[in-house]
């Protein structure tokens, strides 16, 4: 007995889902990281609050505002429509944008505090060696903070993928399109079929292990660069 | 040409209030104890603070003709002529000591050519270490480095804020010394941060000396040092800095010879050439005082000199006595004991003994 069809087509499904999802957050995530880390503006602080939101909400509430701003109501449902994008609710791009803000905070933290560990100070050497501030970015802060960059890109795909409550309000449960490997297994246990639900379980479980391991051997290592997510 | 910086800086908790103009060229200390602002200063000179610091936007700062900073116009670090070299270590760690040598060099227009850059390469020493990454250096290696990959930029001024506070003595000396050669060998002018009245001494031609964040003296150092009272604030033991040319390097006793425009002054022998400017520093605890010439002495500086000041005695007894040997100024520590006892005064013509003098450069 292995995967079945359904199985693997979750799985790719999924995979698919938290690639674009992690690859989008780091382009979104870094921009916000590097202000957060950098500024001093009063508004540091509910910025903060709300890239870090997901990290307390119960997934559903996080799913049912979503839901209702994506629907056709919603002001994201009205711009899309009016875009002739239709509704995004129950597909697959209203999931990606559902994960990129389910996952916004496990991208963000790592980036922000590897970049607060390095300090001004090699961005300051960076321009008196003549480095414009994109240089300098992509020359220094870069591979600098290139730890939590990694630990970033590794979290937010691992979080991604165990995603359940958020996937179920605004996706639903379409083969293919939003079902993803959690509702596969739910499916699974609803239909009383243990067994496939046991490869799809024990998969995430080593899935999740290897890459906490992964990160904290990666973060024992180089402590000193302040990549650490605190977990 | 000339560097001319009017600035004024506020913090919450501190102000920079400063407009000075010096020579841009040789050696410019910046003196100050601890929270005077010289960092401060020197960050504003490199474009270094936020824009928003400036107090009413105020700030201006002009190198030749060429404007870095004014009421409208900010022109940002990255774009300034300037080499600057951080107090503590800077050294790129994700790159090797080649590589942070190349850094700069790669940004600026007219790189330098192989042998201009092997050329401040060997005059800072660090041949045999650019293929080890920035993490396995030692302190002194490391701000060599740093000091030369400022220098390969082609700098029109050089910025270094106490490049060698975290050094111990045998290091600090090997600096000092690459410094000096800097000066005569290179021509860069350079704006150096210092606490340490020694080094400053030593190396500097023009003097800046700044406390709580305003100017208190500006000048060629002679002119400032000139005063005892600068002088002596900058260190703890009371000394006077002369400047002489070296008449003759060996004399056949050995010792060497030195004109001090004023007076001819003998020390045991150093390694200088003839006609070299020098620097010598003579303490006044090294200085003694006769009514009467001394005869029969082994003291080989007698000086004729009469006495400017007196200072009231100190609680362990001694004298501050400053001198003028014709338009030099000297100063002697005695015992207020030989003070009464001698009944020295103000206006007295005396003889001053010099037991020792050492040579700074």
């Amino acid at each position: 007995m292995g995967f079945s069809d359904a199985d693997l087509a979750a799985l790719w499904l999924t995979f698919r889902i938290a690639s674009i999802t992690t690859i989008l957050l780091l382009i979104i995530g870094t921009p916000i990281a590097l202000w957060l880390a950098r500024t001093n503006s009063r508004w540091k602080g509910p910025i903060g609050a709300i890239v870090a939101l997901p990290l307390v909400l119960p997934p559903t509430v996080l799913g049912f505002y979503l839901l209702i701003a994506m629907g056709p109501n919603g002001p994201i449902g009205q711009i899309t429509t009016a875009l002739g994008l239709g509704t995004l609710t129950f597909t697959f791009w209203g999931l990606v944008i559902a994960s990129v803000l389910y996952s916004m905070p496990f991208v963000v933290q790592p980036i922000q505090n590897a970049i607060e560990a390095l300090g001004e100070r090699p961005l300051e050497v960076a321009a008196t060696l003549r480095a414009g501030p994109w240089d300098s970015f992509f020359t220094v802060t870069l591979p600098l903070a290139r730890p939590g960059f990694i630990t970033a890109a590794i979290l937010g795909f691992a979080h991604t993928v165990g995603e359940f409550g958020v996937v179920l309000m605004v996706g639903g449960n379409i083969p293919g399109v939003t079902r993803v490997i959690s509702v596969q297994i739910y499916d699974h246990v609803e239909t009383m079929a243990y067994s496939q639900a046991h490869w799809l379980s024990g998969t995430m479980v080593i899935f999740s292990f290897v890459v906490l391991t992964i990160v904290y051997t990666f973060n024992r290592d180089r402590k000193k660069s302040g990549a650490g997510y605190g977990l | 040409m000339a560097f001319s910086a009017r600035l004024n800086i506020a913090y919450s908790d501190f102000t920079l209030d400063v407009d000075l103009t010096i020579p841009a060229k040789g050696i410019t200390a910046i003196f100050g104890p601890s929270g005077s602002g010289k960092t401060t200063l020197l960050r504003a000179i490199a474009g270094l603070h936020p824009k928003d610091l400036y107090k009413n936007g105020q700030g201006h700062i002009q190198f030749g003709d060429q404007i870095w900073q004014s009421d409208t116009d900010f022109l940002p670090t990255y774009k300034r002529p300037i080499g600057y070299v951080f107090q503590e270590s800077s050294l790129f760690e994700h790159l090797s000591i080649q590589q942070n040598l190349d850094y700069g060099q790669k940004r600026i227009k007219k790189p330098l050519k192989p042998h201009e850059r092997d050329h401040i390469i060997d005059l800072l020493g660090i041949s045999h270490l650019l293929t080890r990454p920035a993490d396995k250096l030692s302190g002194g290696e490391r701000q060599r480095v740093a000091i030369a990959r400022a220098l390969l930029l082609r700098p029109r001024l050089l910025l270094m804020d106490e490049p060698m506070a975290s050094l111990d003595f045998a290091r600090k000396s090997e600096i000092l010394r690459f410094l000096e050669r800097l000066k005569t060998e290179l021509k860069i002018p350079l704006i150096y941060i210092s606490h340490n009245a020694e080094e400053v001494t030593r190396l500097a031609d023009h003097l800046i000396i700044l406390d709580q964040g305003k100017l208190q003296q500006q000048g060629p150092i002679q002119e400032v040092l000139a005063n005892h009272k600068i002088l002596n604030s900058m260190s703890d033991e009371p000394f006077t800095l002369l400047f002489g040319t070296v008449i003759t390097a060996r004399t056949d006793h050995n010792l060497t010879e030195v004109d001090l425009g004023d007076a001819l002054i003998r020390i045991p022998h150093h390694e200088v050439k003839k006609q070299a400017e020098i620097r010598l520093h003579l303490y006044a605890k090294d200085v003694s005082i006769a009514l009467s010439r001394p005869e029969q002495t082994s003291v080989l500086n007698i000086f004729d000199c009469q006495i400017d000041t007196i200072e009231p005695p100190t609680e362990n007894g001694q004298c501050l006595i400053h001198l003028c040997l014709k338009n030099t100024r000297i100063q002697a520590r005695v015992s207020a004991y030989s003070c009464a006892e001698l009944d020295l005064r103000a206006g007295q013509q005396v003889f001053a003994q010099i037991k020792a003098v050492s040579i700074v450069q």
